[in-house]
């Protein structure tokens, strides 16, 4: 069974292997094209909730599956964050032994159905497939394979809880239930250790879940990785927030002797210009929590949205793309992404980019909103915006956008949502004054064990890279975990050695 | 899920909860807030607490029956549960002994008044408050208030109950009346605004407590943003007490109505 510290290893000397690949010539395997997800139709798809990819067949997923060439050097490896035995799962599908590939995947991943949705795989593990950097063709489609394994065993009703061998006493307490929080949780419960998973909201899953709408991610598959952990012993308690309902002093009072902060990012940016305070301009986390999290375009639930005719979106994210995708699906006749930089530059997932415009978004690229106007109420209903160029490229490599002197002019829109990055929740660092925090406000960790300035905290995801991906964060939440590990062991050996010495002084 | 213990009409309109929330409890200073949230369906909503007991583990909300969220809770009974509750949020007061303290409450308003004004009498000052309300029915917690008051002056707009008249002539008459160190102004947002004009004429140093429309109460979205000295803050985090004077107060009830039209359907709906 692969193991992720073993880095690249894949199991291709395995015996099954070896007669999979005797069976079909590597030209055969590279007669197929790349295979297409199903896609629910735009014009239909802009009208409801429903996941847009609908997922691969058994026959399609085989038949993607048979094209993998087992590399000799599986450089699509190298290109997961976290290891993945990329060939190991794929083989395994070829041979239909779905089992076999979910549990390679779940071997480093412990999200394998929302990573295969929300992976940026075209600049990660595909990038690197032998396909893309040596034959020029379009690469495995990985994403969509680790999708197909997640849904296949999520339906099959089996359930892949493994068995706890050892139980320990030691009480872990893990802060926030996204992605690097249920990986931390589900990996130390696993080593036996008591856990608890805090969580500020209402709800569990963190951005899974307010953030990401369900046409791209549904719901029902992060709660079902919920249950499964939930089955498997973490403790989960909700609207609890760790430096405010108790803070790490009472949590140590009460048993914890170790904990795992994976807070996220949280706070919105603005652009502080005139007028964005105004009705109608609001925060991509708001627009989204309240349409996500809140139910607000649900009958019968409480909670209010603007929905807008004319709608701007301004950044170039993930995170912009799923708002102007919602203001789409909320009834916007005008939905349109306002970006200063060009398309090329746009940080989204490729896939979304395309998506959207299927959808009919528009987008206005080397654009700049400058100012908001609104009408006698104080309700926007107009933005000015500035042209921008292409400049030289600045810090991240990306050409800098400098404005269009003079090329000022004004759009009408009734409804602004702001999407130009977060910076971390100061919560936690506030209610911890020993503990090191970068100037981007980040928690500072040693990258090899995620072990932050205080010995027992440990930490990862977006609260230390500021804003990163579900995978990223996922793979720190299981590297902090395996440390923890470390840390509490060492604590306890110690403990026990100077226990030891004292009975020893007691006898003499 | 938190169990109501008691529950009692302060006015017609106003209705008082006692909940059971012991680790909220045990932490809560005057000045903080819990957000809380009715049903599957409900919609997330800040409220002070008013009073909390360590030894029970109970809080106390004041509500006022204003909207759909306000109406479902004022419709839970003793023994009911509270399907969501998270505190406690924001920025505790800042109590010091500074001397004479004039606290003025408008309406609901004076319910978050009074763990302030408790602290601050314990802090050793001089407290004077002044309570405003429409009428009599609406004055609620006076005699809570007088507990931790050196002197209270009572104002309705109708003269149903002490003096007739607004917060602001019950302010001034005692600006007018001794040296006020510091003031502290709790009510609705025009009350406050008009409030702090005053005390700004008399050059007295004035924090008022917002309450803005908010939905997660921890910094994550933005919707309760507030101009305070011309920059944008989150109430529920740099807040909910700021330097009255410089308030954007105008903004802050422009961004209060933000949503009015779609209340008001929901609110309806309710009341069908
Ligand atoms: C709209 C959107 C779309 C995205 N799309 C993609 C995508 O397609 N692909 C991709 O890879 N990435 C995407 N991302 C980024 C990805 O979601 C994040 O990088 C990832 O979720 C970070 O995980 P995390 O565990 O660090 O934190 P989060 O998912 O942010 O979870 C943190 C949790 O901690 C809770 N919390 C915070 N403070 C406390 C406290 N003091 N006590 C208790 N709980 C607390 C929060 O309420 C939250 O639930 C997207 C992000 C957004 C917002
Ligand atoms: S209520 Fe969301 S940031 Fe303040």
């Amino acid at each position: 069974m692969a193991e992720s510290n073993l880095g690249t290893y894949s199991g291709r000397n395995e015996e099954w292997r070896l007669d999979l690949r005797k069976k079909l010539k590597n030209k055969e395997r590279m007669a197929g094209s790349r295979v297409k997800m199903p896609e629910a139709d735009p014009l239909s798809r802009i009208k409801s909730y429903v996941e847009v990819n609908s997922g691969l067949t058994e026959e399609q997923a085989v038949a993607e599956a048979q094209r993998c060439l087992d590399c000799v050097n599986p450089t699509c490896i190298e290109g997961c964050p976290v290891s993945i035995n990329i060939p190991g799962f794929i083989k395994s599908i070829e041979t239909r032994n779905f089992d076999n590939s979910i549990r390679i995947l779940k071997d480093t991943n412990a999200l394998p159905a929302v990573c295969g949705r929300v992976c940026p795989q075209e600049i990660q593990c595909e990038a690197s497939c032998f396909y893309q950097t040596k034959l020029k063709k379009p690469p495995i489609a990985i994403g969509h394979l680790e999708r197909f394994a997640a849904d296949h065993a999520r339906n099959s009703g089996k359930a892949f809880i493994p068995k706890i061998t050892k139980k320990r006493n030691e009480k872990v307490a893990i802060i926030g239930s996204g992605p690097s929080g249920l990986a931390a949780s589900g990996e130390l419960t696993k080593l036996g250790y008591q856990v608890t998973v805090f969580e500020a909201l209402h709800e569990l899953g963190g951005v899974l879940k307010y953030g990401i709408p369900e046409f791209r991610l549904p719901n029902e598959i992060v709660d079902f990785e919920i249950d499964n952990l939930k089955k498997l012993g973490v403790n989960f308690e909700k609207n609890f927030i760790v430096g405010k309902t108790a803070d790490f002093e009472d949590l140590r009072e009460e048993g914890y002797s170790a904990f795992f902060v994976g807070s996220g990012a949280g706070l919105p940016m603005f652009m502080n210009i005139p007028g964005e305070n105004y009705i109608g301009v609001l925060s991509a986390n708001e627009y989204l929590t309240r349409v996500n999290l809140m139910g607000a375009t649900k009958e019968d639930y409480d909670t209010p949205v603007f929905k807008g005719k004319n709608v701007a979106v301004i950044g170039g994210g993930n995170t912009a793309m799923d708002s102007v995708r919602t203001a789409k699906r909320l009834g916007a006749e005008k939905a349109m992404i306002v970006y200063r930089r060009s398309l090329e530059e746009m940080p989204a997932r490729i896939e979304e980019i395309q998506h959207a415009k299927e959808e009919g978004i528009e987008f206005l690229v080397l654009n700049n909103p400058v100012e908001y106007l609104a009408d006698k109420n104080g309700r926007v209903n107009k933005m000015k915006l500035q042209r921008m160029e292409l400049g030289e490229p600045d810090q991240s490599g990306r050409r800098r956008p400098v404005p269009v002197e003079g090329s000022e002019y004004s759009l009408e829109i009734d409804l602004v949502i702001v999407s130009i990055g977060v910076s971390p929740n100061p919560l936690i660092p506030m209610s911890l004054p020993g503990l090191e925090i970068s100037k981007w406000k980040t928690i500072t960790v040693n990258s090899d064990t995620m072990q932050s300035s205080v010995p027992s905290l440990f930490a990862g995801g977006d609260i230390v890279r500021g804003g990163a991906t579900v995978i990223l964060a996922m793979g720190d939440g299981r590297k902090a975990a395996k440390n923890i590990h470390d840390f509490l062991q060492k604590k306890a050996n110690s403990e026990m050695q100077a226990n030891g010495q004292k009975n020893e002084q007691n006898k003499k | 899920m938190p169990k109501i213990i008691s529950k009692k009409y302060l006015s017609e309109k106003v209705v008082q909860l006692e909940i059971e929330a012991p680790r909220i409890a045990k932490k809560r200073k005057a000045g903080h807030f819990v957000i809380v949230k009715i049903g599957k369906e409900g919609e997330r909503i800040p409220l002070t607490i008013s009073q909390a007991d360590i030894k029970k583990g109970t809080i106390t909300l004041v509500i006022q029956i204003v909207g759909v969220t306000s109406n479902k809770l004022s419709k839970l009974e003793t023994g009911d549960e509270v399907t969501d509750i998270v505190g406690p949020l924001g920025n505790a007061t800042h109590v010091s002994k500074v001397g004479t303290v004039l606290c003025a409450g408008g309406g609901v308003g004076i319910a978050p008044l009074l763990p302030i004004v408790e602290a601050i009498h314990k802090a050793g000052n001089k407290v004077i408050s002044v309570l405003a309300a429409r009428n009599k029915e609406l004055l609620i917690l006076e005699k809570e208030i007088s507990a931790s008051s050196d002197q209270v002056i009572v104002l309705t707009d109708d003269g149903s109950c002490g003096q007739k008249g607004l917060v602001t002539e019950g302010m001034e008459q005692i600006i007018r009346q001794e040296k006020i160190d510091q003031s502290i102004v709790i009510g609705p947002a025009i009350m406050m605004k008009y409030a702090s004009m005053l005390t700004q004429k008399y050059n007295i140093p004035t924090m008022a407590s917002l309450n803005t429309i908010m939905v997660d109460g921890t910094g994550m979205c933005g919707a309760c943003r507030v101009s305070v000295g011309g920059r944008t803050k989150f109430v529920c985090v740099d807040g909910p007490e700021f330097n009255a004077h410089d308030v954007d107060f105008d903004e802050l009830l422009m961004r209060l109505g933000s949503y009015k039209n779609e209340e008001a359907g929901a609110y309806k709906k309710l009341l069908i």
